[in-house]
């Protein structure tokens, strides 16, 4: 998978998109941890503005994240989330234990 | 009142297959107008309970996955996912937030999300004979002239 990606300032953003489900969850991982032990962030944003649908394995694919940046002593922040996807993360209490800013109302 | 409908659908439990069986709930949920909200619900569900036919009922193998949806009276959208994989020999401990035997790419989280986000929902299974999920969902009826 293909995701747009860039670095400022020790601040990886990472923009997801599509549909993210089970078919495509560990491919999606595997490549958010690939750019976060290249480029070792202190603060890394996953952004879910294009994110059409999201089920229960876009949990996954936060608290992976969430641990490799809990061991990296870095931050994890989510941003722009569409209501569907928003819907899903919340029912797995992510709000309670990531940053979330700038959730989207549709 | 519109008259009853229904679909049958079978699948083998292909990963690729997950965003099939959510479009083809959505288009089948469609004739009965729902938000975007409710077919949000109804798209996460199914997608649930056909990614657990797919990682669990046939972990080694590629198995049929049965979708049936019917339009119950009262804008009821009945849908049950059915499998014939390895099923579930304690479900009590399924049904827990969090559990999961699907290692790390899995949250342990698809049964909970069935569970709040339908109006119904029920889970049978049968070791070495497979297992369904039937599930309900109340479509509520918008203003404005039909």
């Amino acid at each position: 998978m293909n995701l747009t990606s860039y670095v400022q300032e020790r601040q990886l953003t990472i923009a997801l998109s599509g549909e993210i489900d089970h078919h495509c969850a560990r491919e999606i991982m595997e490549t958010i941890t690939d750019k976060v032990d290249v480029y070792m962030p202190l603060r890394c944003i996953l952004d879910f503005r294009d994110v059409r649908f999201m089920d229960s394995s876009g949990i996954a694919v936060v608290l992976h994240t969430l641990r490799r940046m809990n061991t990296l002593q870095g931050k994890l922040i989510l941003q722009n989330i569409p209501a569907q996807p928003y819907k899903v993360l919340k029912a797995a209490g992510i709000e309670k234990i990531t940053d979330i800013k700038e959730e989207c109302t549709k | 009142m519109k008259g009853e409908n229904y679909m049958d659908l079978e699948f083998p439990s292909k990963s690729s297959n997950e965003a099939f069986a959510r479009a083809a709930i959505a288009c089948f949920a469609a004739q009965l107008d729902p938000t975007l909200d409710e077919l949000g619900d109804i798209k996460t569900s199914v997608s649930e309970a056909v990614t657990n036919c797919i990682v669990h009922a046939y972990p080694e193998q590629i198995g049929p996955v049965i979708l049936k949806a019917r339009i119950l009276p009262d804008r009821v959208l009945d849908i049950t996912v059915k499998d014939r994989g390895v099923g579930i020999a304690d479900i009590e401990q399924a049904r827990k937030p969090m559990f999961t035997t699907g290692g790390e790419d899995r949250s342990g989280m698809g049964i909970t999300i069935m569970e709040s986000f339908m109006t119904e929902f029920r889970i049978s299974s049968t070791p070495g004979k497979g297992t369904t999920v039937h599930m309900k969902r109340k479509i509520v009826q918008r203003g404005g002239k039909k």
